[in-house]
């Protein structure tokens, strides 16, 4: 895509509203071997009438939908609430449904309680697993190798360079989700927030608390996804 | 197929069927070739079966060859210490992992 930019020709006029020229949004180069194999595969399964491509449209919808207000809300209700946090700790599938979130796979969720005694962090070593439907789509340093190497080898140093220190007596557990389970990390709910309304609570976590490289804080704020 | 209990656990360096030593090999080949749930940096590691998961599974490596014929095993929630995994680890003695592992790849000690 730089390349392209660099080659392209700025001297005419685009006339569309921007304040300075740009080159034209394309996909360059060629399909790699994996983009190959999906068109094939989307298209076979589309032939065989396995599935539509309407319903490959909806299901796009459906991931794109997610986002960490929801996983947000649900943190909130389980700092308020301390039978639903019971229910989500005991079984966080059943608990996120109760709460009007639906998982469209099979996976199931294990939520993670941060305390003053264990701090949570997870990663996917082997790819990418993420609890989406709960938090949408995962950063891309999450996908990231050095991420996904060192989360499990220096927790420590990575949570450090997220500004995120803990004393040695504060147990750090790597979670590395790589089967049928998905992890959410339970924040510890900030000091200050006594007074907080749930939906303020909520505006406290963001999608980096849940993964576990930072505490929730009363500075910190969800911004719009 | 004994089935593993909450306690200490082991993960085998290999594929059990398999008649010579992969954990050498790996050095020279890297894994074997497939995906596999169990992450080569934990094979041969000892930690301790902290819960069964409920219910069965299908193995799904299995199942991804069309193998699985129905059978359901169970996955485990398995504690490894840090210094178990990473003998040069710099952290709190304290730090740990946890993985679930399907339980044909642990093996009792």
């Amino acid at each position: 895509m730089n390349r392209q930019n660099q080659s392209h020709d700025y001297d005419h006029d685009h006339d569309h509203g921007h304040d300075r020229p740009h080159g034209e949004i394309s996909q360059s180069g060629r399909p790699g071997y994996y983009d190959v194999m999906e068109t094939a595969v989307r298209e076979l399964l589309v032939k065989r009438q396995l599935f539509g491509p309407d319903e490959i449209r909806r299901q796009i919808e459906v991931l794109d939908s997610r986002t960490p207000a929801l996983g947000a809300a649900i943190v909130a209700r389980a700092w308020v609430d301390p039978a639903f946090r019971a229910r989500l700790l005991a079984n966080g599938r059943t608990a996120c449904e109760e709460f009007g979130i639906t998982f469209y796979d099979d996976t199931e969720l294990i939520v993670l309680e941060n305390t003053d005694k264990v701090h949570n962090l997870i990663v996917c070593t082997l790819c990418s697993c993420y609890p989406r439907p709960v938090l949408g789509l995962p950063p891309d340093w999450y996908k990231l190798k050095p991420y996904r190497a060192r989360a499990v080898s220096e927790p420590r140093a990575v949570l450090a360079e997220f500004g995120t220190i803990f004393p040695d007596d504060v147990e750090v557990r790597v979670h590395d989700s790589t089967a049928m389970f998905r992890y959410l990390v339970l924040p510890r709910r900030p000091e200050g927030t006594e007074d907080y309304s749930e939906e303020q609570l909520a505006g406290l976590v963001t999608r980096d608390t849940m993964i576990g490289v930072v505490p929730a804080s009363i500075n910190s704020r969800r911004t719009a996804q | 197929l004994e089935k593993p209990r909450p306690g200490p656990g082991r993960y085998p360096p290999l594929v059990r069927s398999r008649s010579f030593d992969l954990a050498t090999a790996f050095e020279f080949r890297g894994a074997p070739v497939g995906h596999y749930r169990v992450p080569i940096y934990l094979r041969g590691k000892t930690g301790s079966v902290e819960a069964a998961i409920e219910p069965a599974a299908v193995d799904n490596e299995e199942e991804g060859y069309g193998r699985n014929a129905g059978s359901k095993l169970h996955y485990y929630r398995v504690a490894i210490p840090m210094t178990e995994i990473w003998p040069d680890y710099v952290g709190s003695p304290r730090d740990g992992l946890r993985i679930e592992v399907f339980e044909t790849w642990l093996e009792r000690i």
